[in-house]
């Protein structure tokens, strides 16, 4: 992804939500520990484009963040499917 | 600059291609290329802050014609001009 036009930029104020606060501690966190924002960019820039643009910007940090641990052994796919599931039930 | 490189390239897609000149040398830091691939990215690669035109980067910019835009770009990810 990337180099495409965009268009006009629309400069909006917004707040960021609570679960956006969480990403980007978890980032910084995850960040201590060794996973480089390349490592991350790069998981970012191998989305499929419209899973890119249907993303909000921290949902593209989560998917990247999540990609890091799968693929460094930190957690299994099974294990996140797990708590996925616990979350959607908790609602 | 090299127009399609392969790998995590962190040069901005508009800049490609273009021409600028070395404004300064902003010392040497692990490759990104590497990082992303989880590596130590040593050697470390030489960083330099590149300027450019705007007027050459945009077909229509319409601001000052002495505006320049400058960015970080690694020794690897350019050519001789």
């Amino acid at each position: 992804m990337g180099g495409q036009r965009a268009g006009k930029v629309k400069p909006t104020e917004h707040d960021y939500a609570d679960w956006e606060r969480r990403v980007d501690a978890l980032s910084v966190l995850m960040g201590g520990k060794g996973v480089t924002v390349d490592e991350r960019r790069r998981h970012i820039e191998a989305l499929p484009p419209e899973a890119y643009d249907k993303m909000s910007y921290y949902e593209r940090w989560i998917v990247a963040l999540t990609q890091a641990l799968i693929q460094r052994g930190i957690i299994t796919t099974e294990e996140l499917a797990r708590k996925m599931t616990q979350v959607e039930r908790r609602g | 600059m090299k127009a399609y490189p392969l790998g995590h390239v962190r040069t901005p897609y508009y800049i490609r291609g273009h021409s600028g000149v070395i404004e300064r040398v902003c010392g040497s830091f692990p490759n990104p290329e590497e990082l992303a691939q989880m590596r130590d990215g040593l050697p470390a690669q030489p960083l330099y802050r590149v300027r450019f035109m705007q007027k050459d980067v945009w077909p229509d910019y319409g601001g000052n014609p002495a505006d320049v835009v400058e960015i970080e770009i690694y020794q690897h990810w350019l050519e001789k001009a």
